[in-house]
């Protein structure tokens, strides 16, 4: 039985009580749904809902101008713990919410709401918002689609990194043509500044390792078209999977670690080909002037602005403009993670994470489905191996390795008591160890097939060699015993 | 003369502009098949490349390798998801009246040794059971990463085995075999952990088609050079080398890689069709019937070369410029 517990609190400001209630305030209500993943033991999500009214210190912090201060105001006053969701309903006619939009989500865990329309509006609010803020029937099925049976889900399915202890980023910088452009990027300071937070608050999911290059001379695979309207280069949208390969074999993978590798890198074109703009598939130039690929990282063309004077000494020393370009790359890695901010009904506001890249319910999402996926996959992984010992069955199972697996099941164990509980936090540490151990357990070594012989090939072996050996001593061992009885009744006849 | 200039001048720009339309036209025809052959879900390419034999007169299985090598490098899969075991080294055998070279046409019109070949496993290194822990992903953790394979449930996997075989076995070295069990429950180890989306088996020893004869996981698309009670041949020997180049199989299976392109929407059933009895003496074959897909959708790129998926980038964040960043920690 698995079930995916989510803590949630609903906050009513006064004047926004509706008047429909089944209790008076404050009361708990917990609402069970199974999750149709079609698989054997069945996911149920609990809602444990606490209704209550506000204190006098939530109700200064709603107290002020724009909903962005009151989501910072109310963000030291609300339960922070990972995976807990609070909602705040304000009246109708509070300002708070901008015009046509009734519902607010901020940066940490908490969404203002906009009052009207009785309990059964405000449930369905609710269930929206948790749709958004924690996890949804696709998202989980997405996160277990090694065991969901082939066919049901689209090939595109699982295009989002898969769970893992680590990744590692790594930044290139391409420049074909240094004659014409000398390309300085301050890298280093830029990650401090702008990717590092959202490392930082990633850093509970996994280890991260940054490592940036340059690449003199490297051309993209595809020669770009002229397009005379605009005087420009065009790559259009269907020449973009060619980009990448002849590219990918210089850009090195490091050698140390076996972390999955994103690569995002950026391209400063040739002077001969500039400026170069990539097409979608209408034939629109794209804003962002980059692409990526799932699991892989993405690519970012970064134009220079030709000289105001023909006769400029070559080459033009560029700075590259860091922000721009980090925008889009952690875009990407917002991509690349299955964090997209596309699919909402059209009356949400969601709050810009800005700095720190990441909105802490994003955050949730992320943990909910990874914690999900590791469970999943230490339960087929240990089944995998009990299936394999079933088979041969005189494979030596070392100490170590047994250790290991013990371990893989209690944590596994203790990770779906935790999720049933709703603390996300220590449920998703307990599915990274589980994960660890059933992995280094699996991987063992000492485990491959080929070192246990069936017995039948011991037979086949060892019949050979001693068959013929033993046909003599067989039958010399014969010949004594019909001698040594023949002796016995020899005496006897005598008489 | 300068009346004629801008007239050809005119004359190349209309040119130009028509084959523009025409190309944009072709373009979107194109995309959309490509779209609709969109269907294999994977996100990446690996190739584990394998010659079992040693000794100088078996030149030919290291060159049918290092043809297969040369393919897929060009088709665009990266040295490092390749994994290339070659059990011994012709380019620099006392032997080679040409070092550093291995050929696969005779007249050494064809060098498939080139400059960057990257040897993952190198002469004695190739056994049953380093090839076994490099599918199983059950290595040593000493191991470096050139030497894995790191694939994952959105890989797409063409393994090429080529050597001395028989009925159901496949000779590593000239001192141990490989049994066709023993290839299946491998490939089996390989699917419960996920560690490939579809894989293409390719063979080409005699009586090939006894090698994928066992295999029982999902995904699986083999192809082998002759059935089971045939030999498979050589293709032709070269005076000046001594030796045999290529073998019959592979060399008509790069000649038709050769034609492909990264683009190209070639698919498997063309793949089947090459070399067939009369020019390659044996009967290939090929088993699909665990394969999901129809041979007809897959394309040889899905395989043998390394088409991303890719996705236009329409949404950024909005950092703020000013912001402090963190001090140096």
């Amino acid at each position: 039985q698995f079930q995916l517990a989510v803590p949630v609190a609903v906050v009513f400001a006064p004047g926004s009580v509706p008047g429909d209630l089944p209790r008076p305030l404050p009361f708990r209500d917990v609402q069970e749904m199974e999750i149709s993943v079609n698989l054997r033991p069945s996911i149920t999500s609990r809602y444990e809902t606490v209704y209550r009214r506000t204190t006098a210190q939530e109700e200064a912090a709603l107290d002020v101008a724009t909903a962005r201060e009151a989501d910072a105001a109310l963000h030291p006053l609300q339960d922070a713990s990972l995976g807990s969701m609070t909602m705040y309903v304000v009246p109708e006619t509070s300002s708070l919410l901008p015009q046509g939009i009734s519902v607010y989500v901020g940066k940490h865990r908490s969404a203002l709401v906009r009052a009207g329309g009785g309990l059964a509006a405000l449930r369905t609010r609710l269930q929206q918002l948790t749709q958004v803020m924690s996890f949804t029937a696709s998202s989980i099925s997405a996160a277990l689609s090694d065991r969901v049976p082939n066919g049901q889900l689209g090939p595109d399915a699982r295009r989002h990194l898969k769970s893992s202890l680590g990744y590692e980023i790594t930044f290139s910088l391409l420049n074909p043509d240094p004659k014409s452009h000398a390309v300085d990027w301050d890298i280093e300071d830029a990650v401090n500044r702008y990717v590092q937070p959202i490392l930082d608050k990633l850093s509970l999911v996994a280890n991260f390792s940054v490592d940036s290059q340059i690449l003199y001379y490297a051309v993209l695979g595809v020669t770009p078209r002229f397009d005379k309207e605009s005087s420009s280069f065009l790559l259009s949208a269907h020449s973009l999977p060619h980009v990448i390969n002849p590219v990918e074999a210089r850009l090195g993978s490091s050698a140390a670690s076996l972390y999955p590798v994103l690569n995002f890198l950026l391209y400063v074109p040739e002077r001969s080909h500039s400026p170069l703009y990539i097409q979608d598939k209408d034939g629109a130039p794209v804003s962002t002037n980059a692409f990526h690929s799932p699991r892989w990282g993405g690519i970012m063309v970064y134009n220079i602005e030709a000289p105001a004077s023909p006769q400029v000494s070559l080459p033009l020393h560029v700075d590259v403009d860091m922000v721009r370009v980090m925008e889009v790359f952690l875009a990407q890695l917002r991509l690349l993670f299955g964090l997209s901010r596309e699919e909402l009904p059209p009356e949400f506001l969601l709050e810009s994470p800005g700095n720190e890249g990441l909105a802490d319910w994003e955050l949730d999402r992320l943990l909910w489905a990874h914690t999900v996926e590791n469970i999943a996959t230490v339960s087929t992984t240990l089944t995998s191996l009990a299936q394999l010992l079933d088979k041969i069955g005189n494979i030596v199972i070392k100490d170590d390795v047994a250790s290991e697996v013990y371990q893989a099941v209690a944590s596994a164990q203790s990770a779906m008591a935790e999720l049933a509980t709703g603390h996300l936090h220590l449920a998703f540490q307990a599915s990274k160890e589980a994960v660890t151990s059933s992995e280094r357990a699996f991987f063992d070594p000492s485990l491959l097939h080929l070192l246990y012989f069936p017995d039948d090939q011991k037979f086949a072996i060892y019949i050979p060699l001693f068959l013929p050996m033993a046909v003599p001593i067989l039958l010399s061992l014969a010949k004594i015993v019909r001698e040594a009885r023949q002796r016995k009744k020899e005496p006897t006849k005598m008489d | 003369m300068a009346a004629a200039v801008p007239a050809a001048r005119w004359v190349r720009a209309a040119a130009a502009l028509l084959l523009g339309c025409c190309g944009a036209a072709l373009a979107s025809g194109i995309q959309d098949q490509a779209e609709q052959f969109f269907r294999s879900g994977h996100t990446n390419n690996w190739a584990v490349l394998v010659c079992t034999s040693r000794f100088w007169f078996n030149y030919r299985h290291v060159a049918n390798t290092l043809s297969v090598y040369r393919s897929v490098k060009r088709l665009g899969i990266p040295d490092s998801h390749i994994v290339l075991m070659l059990a011994d080294d012709m380019a620099c055998n006392p032997r080679n009246p040409k070092p550093a070279t291995v050929f696969s046409h005779k007249n050494m019109e064809l060098n498939v040794y080139g400059d960057d070949v990257e040897v993952d496993y190198r002469s004695y290194e190739v056994t049953v059971e380093n090839f076994l822990r490099v599918l199983t992903g059950r290595i040593p953790p000493s191991t470096p990463r050139s030497k894995r394979l790191l694939s994952d449930d959105r890989s797409n996997i063409l393994i090429y085995m080529t050597g001395h075989g028989g009925n159901g076995f496949l000779k590593f070295q000239d001192s141990e075999e490989i049994t066709n069990v023993e290839l299946a429950d491998a490939f089996e180890q390989m699917w419960q952990k996920r560690r490939y989306n579809e894989l293409l088996f390719i063979i080409d020893t005699c009586q090939g088609a006894s090698m994928y004869e066992r295999f029982y996981s999902p995904n699986i698309m083999a192809l082998a050079s002759s059935q089971v009670g045939e030999d498979s041949l050589s293709h032709q020997p070269d005076l000046g080398i001594g030796v045999h180049l290529m073998d019959r199989y592979t060399f008509y299976v790069l000649e038709f890689l050769e034609e492909i392109h990264p683009a190209s929407q070639t698919n498997m059933n063309d793949l089947f069709q090459v070399c067939p009895k009369s020019l390659c003496v044996s009967t290939p074959g090929h088993r699909t019937d665990l394969f999901q897909r129809d041979p007809q959708n897959v394309l040889i790129t899905d395989f043998f070369g390394s088409v991303r998926k890719v996705e236009i980038t329409t949404e950024t964040i909005s950092l703020d410029r000013d912001l402090a960043g963190f001090e140096s920690k």
